[in-house]
C-alpha cells in the first residue's frame, strides 16, 4: 500500500472552459490522493471529457488551476510549466488510456516496441533488456509475450487496449487517466479488461481517473465519483455512496436510468 | 471498561425523492446511542422501520440528513463519519469497519479464494509471501464455513444463495476490525451454517469488536445481543402510517 | 540545357565536360544573385552555430529538376569564389551524370578551376558518398540531401518533428532501430544511418552508406547539408563529434567485404559490385574512383587489371 503522504498528487481548482459561448466546463475542483481511483461519470456533454483533457494538460483551461504532485518538488500548476516539462511527465509520471487504442499506439510497429518506446525515450539502449522488460509487461496484461513482434495490427480490441494499459504502465507512472476505457468492447472483454484494471491501479498503488457513462465499470473500478451535468459537478462522495443514496436529482435520474440485467 | 467505539447523536435520515415530486421519505429521526468494543447491539423492529438504512449510514454508505456519527479508535482518536473526507472514510472502512451483508458483489473472474484473500492482501500487499500467506488464512476461513474445496478455484457467481452468503462472510470477516455491522448475516443459511456464523461474530465480539446487527431470527438474535434496540424510538414523527 | 536566341554569343551546346568553358555573362558569379547567396549564408551560419539542426532556408528555382542536387548547389553556389577548386563526386565518382552536369554548371557560371584530385580541390560537391582520403581544415564538403528529416518515415508531422528536435525526444528514432533488430536480427539501415551530432541533434547524414558514418565524426573539414526540394540546410562544424546511433547490444557497425578492389588492393575502401559478365561474374572495385586511381598509381603502372575494359558507370 502505498504511503499516505501529506499532500494529495493532484489538486483542482476552479476550472473553467467555453468554447466561444458554450459553457463546457464550470469551476470544477476535487483533489485526488495517491491510490485512489476517481470515476468521473455524466452523459454525452456534461464536460466530463473537458475536464479529463484538461487534467491531462491536454487542452488548457481559461481559468484555474491543475497541480501535481512532482516526485521532486511538491505540487506544482502544470499549465506554469514548460512544454518540455509537461511533455517528461506525460512520458513518466501519468499515463493516459485512450477510448481508441489506435489513439493511443503506434500501430504500425510492434507490441515490443510500442512497450518500450518511453523507456527508450528515456534513454535505455539495451536491446535484449527492452525486449524483455516488454514481454514481462505482455504477459501482465495478460497478452502471450510470443507476439512481442506482431503489430498491434493484428490483434482484437480487448488486446489493444490492454496493449495500451502496458504501454502506459512501463514507466509506473503514479497517475493515470482512462477515457472510457472499455466503450466498444465486448461484455466478457470488457470484464477481462476491468478485471485487470482493478487489480493493476491496486496493487501498483496508482491514482487513477476514470472517464465513463457505465455506472457499473464506476462501481467496479473507483473508490470515489464525480457526477457531471452540463458542465458542473453536481455531486461527488464515495462510489458506492453516489450510486446507493443519490441527493442530487441528476444523480437520481441517472441512477434510476440503469438497465438491471 | 468502558471503550466506545461507535457513537451516534442526533442521527435523522430523510429520502428525498426528486422525480417523484419531491417526495419525502423520513426514516428516522433523533438517533442517540453508543457501542462499545465487546457489545452487541441488536436492532429490533418491523421491516421498513429503517434497521438496514442505520447501518448504512454508520458505513457512510447513506448520508445522514443531520446528525452526528463518530467512530472511536483504541487510542481514542475519533473520527466524525458524517464529515470525513473520501480518503479517511476508505482508509477507517479499511482498517476499523466491516459490513457483513447477505448479498455478495460479485467481481466477475476472481476466484473465491481469492475473493477471500483480498481484504488481507490490501493490507499485507501483493508480493508472493503474503499471497501465499492470505489465501492459507481464506482456506482456514472457507473450511470452517464449509464452502467445498473444490469450489474455491472459482468465481463464486455461479454459487448458491447461501454459498455466496458464505463466502460474503469469509471475506467481511477475515480482517479483525474494531466495529461489525452486521446485515441479516445468516439469512439464506441452514441451521448447522447458521451456527457457525453466530460462533465466529461471537469470538470476534469476546476478541473485542463492537458490533451492531439485524437478525431475522429471534433466536439467533439472541444467542448475541448484549443489548437491544427497538426501532420504534427512532421513529420519524411525521410518518405516522407505517 | 541553357540555350540562347542570340546567335552573335559564343556559348555552344555540345559542351564535353573536360573542357575549360568560358563563363556565360547572362549570370551572375555562380548562378544565384548576391541577396540569395546572403541569405543562404546566413542559413549557413544559423546551421554552422547549431550543428545538426535543420535551418529553413528559401530554396530558388534551379536550372535542374528537384532529385537533382539543387540543395547542394545553391550551398556551393553561395561559399564558392574565383580562387576555389571544385571537384563535383556521384556515388564517388567524377564521371557519372549528376557530377558532369553540376560541374558543368559551375564551370560556365563561375569558370573556377576544376579537379578530380580529392586532396588537390578546396569544395567538394558530393552525392551519397565521402571521399576516402581524409578531408583538412581548408576543405569544405558539401552533401546533396534528399529527405533532411531522419524521422521522417515514422513521424510524417513536421510541428511534431520540430517539437521532438526542439525537446530532444528522439526515442521514436530507437524505436525505429528495435523495430528493424526484431523483424530482421539485426539494424537494417545502410544507407542515411542516423547519427547524433555534438550529442544533441539527430540528424540525417543523407544516403551516404553507413561505412561512411565514422569519417564525419571529427572531421576537419566544414561539412555542409542542403536539400533542395525540402529547403533545408544544416552542417557540422569542423571537429564535431557525430556519433551513429545504436543499442548496446547491437551496436553501430560498418560494412565490411571479403574481397579487396580488384583493381588497386585496397581492403579499406567502400567498394562497388560490378557484374563483367552474362554468367554472373563480378569483381569488386573502389567506389571512390579518385582514390582507387591513386592507389593504383603507388603500385606502379602494370598492375591494371586486362578484364577492366568496361568503365565503371557509363
Amino acid at each position: 500500500m502505498p504511503v499516505d503522504t501529506q499532500s494529495p498528487i493532484l489538486r483542482v481548482t476552479g476550472l473553467n472552459k467555453s468554447y466561444g459561448d458554450r459553457a463546457a466546463l464550470i469551476d470544477a475542483s476535487f483533489e485526488l490522493w495517491s491510490g485512489e481511483v476517481l470515476a468521473i461519470v455524466g452523459e454525452s456533454g456534461s464536460g466530463k471529457t473537458t475536464l479529463l483533457n484538461a487534467l491531462a494538460a491536454r487542452d488548457k483551461p481559461d481559468s484555474g488551476s491543475v497541480e501535481f504532485q512532482l516526485r521532486e518538488g511538491g505540487l506544482t500548476d502544470i499549465f506554469k510549466m514548460t512544454e518540455a516539462q509537461r511533455r517528461l511527465l506525460a512520458r513518466t509520471d501519468w499515463g493516459f488510456v485512450h477510448q481508441n487504442s489506435a489513439d493511443g499506439l503506434r500501430m504500425e510497429v510492434s507490441a515490443g516496441a510500442n512497450v518500450g518506446e518511453r523507456l527508450m525515450a528515456l534513454g535505455q539502449r539495451h536491446y535484449g533488456q527492452l525486449r524483455a522488460t516488454a514481454c514481462d509487461w505482455l504477459a501482465r496484461v495478460e497478452i502471450d509475450p510470443a507476439r512481442v513482434d506482431d503489430l498491434p495490427r493484428h490483434f482484437s480490441g480487448g488486446m489493444r487496449q490492454r496493449l495500451q494499459i502496458a504501454r502506459n504502465l512501463v514507466t509506473q507512472p503514479r497517475l493515470v487517466f482512462m477515457d472510457e476505457p472499455t466503450s466498444g468492447l465486448d461484455v466478457s472483454v470488457q470484464a477481462k479488461l476491468l478485471d485487470l484494471l482493478r487489480q493493476l491501479t491496486q496493487r501498483l498503488g496508482l491514482a487513477s481517473i476514470i472517464v465513463t457513462h457505465d455506472l457499473a465499470v464506476a462501481r467496479l473500478l473507483a473508490h470515489r465519483m464525480i457526477v457531471m451535468r452540463r458542465g458542473q459537478i453536481v455531486e461527488t462522495g464515495l462510489t458506492d455512496q453516489v450510486l446507493d443514496d443519490p441527493q442530487h436529482p441528476y444523480t437520481q435520474l441517472l441512477v434510476s436510468s440503469v438497465l438491471q440485467p | 471498561m468502558i471503550t466506545p467505539v461507535l457513537r451516534l447523536t442526533k442521527v435523522s435520515k430523510q429520502f428525498t425523492l426528486h422525480h417523484q415530486n419531491g417526495l419525502a421519505l423520513p426514516v428516522l429521526n433523533d438517533v442517540n446511542f453508543e457501542v462499545s468494543a465487546g457489545e452487541c447491539v441488536v436492532l429490533d423492529g418491523a421491516s421498513g422501520m429503517g434497521k438496514s438504512t442505520l447501518l448504512k449510514l454508520i458505513y457512510a454508505n447513506y448520508r445522514v440528513s443531520t446528525g452526528s456519527i463518530q467512530h472511536i479508535d483504541k487510542d481514542g482518536e475519533s473520527l466524525e463519519l458524517t464529515t470525513a473526507t473520501a480518503r479517511e472514510l476508505i482508509a477507517v472502512r479499511r482498517q476499523h469497519i466491516g459490513y457483513v451483508s447477505q448479498f455478495l458483489r460479485v467481481i466477475p473472474r476472481i476466484s473465491t479464494l481469492d475473493l477471500v484473500a483480498e481484504p488481507l492482501l490490501a493490507e499485507l500487499g501483493y508480493d508472493e509471501q503474503a499471497v501465499k500467506q492470505a489465501r492459507t488464512l481464506a482456506s482456514v476461513w472457507l473450511t470452517r464455513l464449509r464452502i467445498p474445496e473444490r469450489l474455491w478455484g472459482l468465481a463464486p457467481a455461479t454459487f448458491s444463495g447461501g454459498e455466496q452468503q458464505r463466502v460474503n462472510i469469509a471475506r467481511s470477516m477475515i480482517k479483525p476490525r474494531s466495529l461489525l455491522l452486521l446485515d441479516e448475516p445468516t439469512a439464506s443459511l441452514d441451521p448447522q451454517n447458521t451456527q457457525t456464523v453466530v460462533a465466529l461474530i461471537h469470538e470476534a465480539i469476546t476478541a473485542g469488536a463492537a458490533a451492531v446487527g439485524i437478525f431475522h431470527d429471534q433466536a439467533v438474535g439472541n444467542q448475541l445481543a448484549t443489548r437491544r434496540i427497538d426501532m420504534a424510538n427512532f421513529r420519524s414523527i411525521t410518518c405516522a402510517a407505517q | 540545357m541553357l540555350k540562347t536566341n542570340n546567335t552573335s554569343e559564343k556559348t555552344t551546346e555540345t559542351i564535353t565536360s573536360h573542357e575549360n568553358q568560358a563563363v556565360d555573362q547572362h549570370f551572375n558569379f555562380a548562378y544565384l544573385d548576391e541577396r540569395t547567396k546572403r541569405m543562404i549564408r546566413r542559413a549557413i551560419l544559423k546551421a554552422v552555430a547549431i550543428p545538426g539542426y535543420q535551418v529553413p532556408f528559401g530554396s530558388r528555382e534551379m536550372p535542374l529538376p528537384y532529385g537533382w542536387g539543387t540543395g547542394g548547389i545553391q550551398v556551393t553556389a553561395s561559399v564558392i569564389g574565383p580562387r576555389d577548386v571544385l571537384k563535383v563526386i556521384d556515388q564517388g565518382s567524377d564521371d557519372t551524370v549528376n557530377a558532369v552536369n553540376i560541374r558543368r554548371f559551375f564551370q560556365r557560371t563561375t569558370n573556377v578551376e576544376i579537379t578530380t584530385q580529392t586532396q588537390a580541390a578546396t569544395l567538394i560537391q558530393t552525392r551519397h558518398r565521402i571521399p576516402e582520403m581524409t578531408l583538412t581544415e581548408d576543405q569544405i564538403i558539401i552533401y546533396q540531401v534528399p529527405v533532411p528529416e531522419p524521422m521522417q518515415r515514422l513521424e510524417p508531422r513536421e510541428r511534431e518533428t520540430r517539437s521532438l528536435h526542439g525537446l530532444a525526444e528522439y526515442g521514436l528514432m530507437h524505436v525505429k532501430l528495435y523495430e528493424d533488430i526484431a523483424r530482421y536480427g539485426h539494424i537494417a539501415t545502410t544507407y542515411d544511418y542516423p547519427v547524433l551530432v555534438n550529442n544533441r541533434y539527430v540528424m540525417a547524414p543523407s544516403p551516404i552508406p553507413k561505412f561512411d558514418n565514422p569519417k564525419m565524426h571529427m572531421n576537419p573539414a566544414l561539412q555542409l547539408f542542403g536539400a533542395g526540394r525540402e529547403k533545408r540546410i544544416y552542417a557540422v562544424p569542423p571537429y564535431t563529434s557525430v556519433e551513429s546511433l545504436g543499442f548496446e547490444d547491437y551496436p553501430f557497425e560498418i560494412q565490411r567485404w571479403d574481397a579487396p578492389c580488384e583493381l588497386c588492393g585496397s581492403r579499406d575502401s567502400f567498394l562497388d559490385e560490378v557484374i563483367t559478365d552474362d554468367q554472373g561474374g563480378r569483381i569488386f572495385v573502389c567506389s571512390d574512383s579518385d582514390y582507387c586511381e591513386t592507389e593504383q598509381s603507388k603500385l606502379g603502372p602494370s598492375v591494371v587489371a586486362p578484364a577492366l575494359s568496361i568503365a565503371k558507370d557509363d
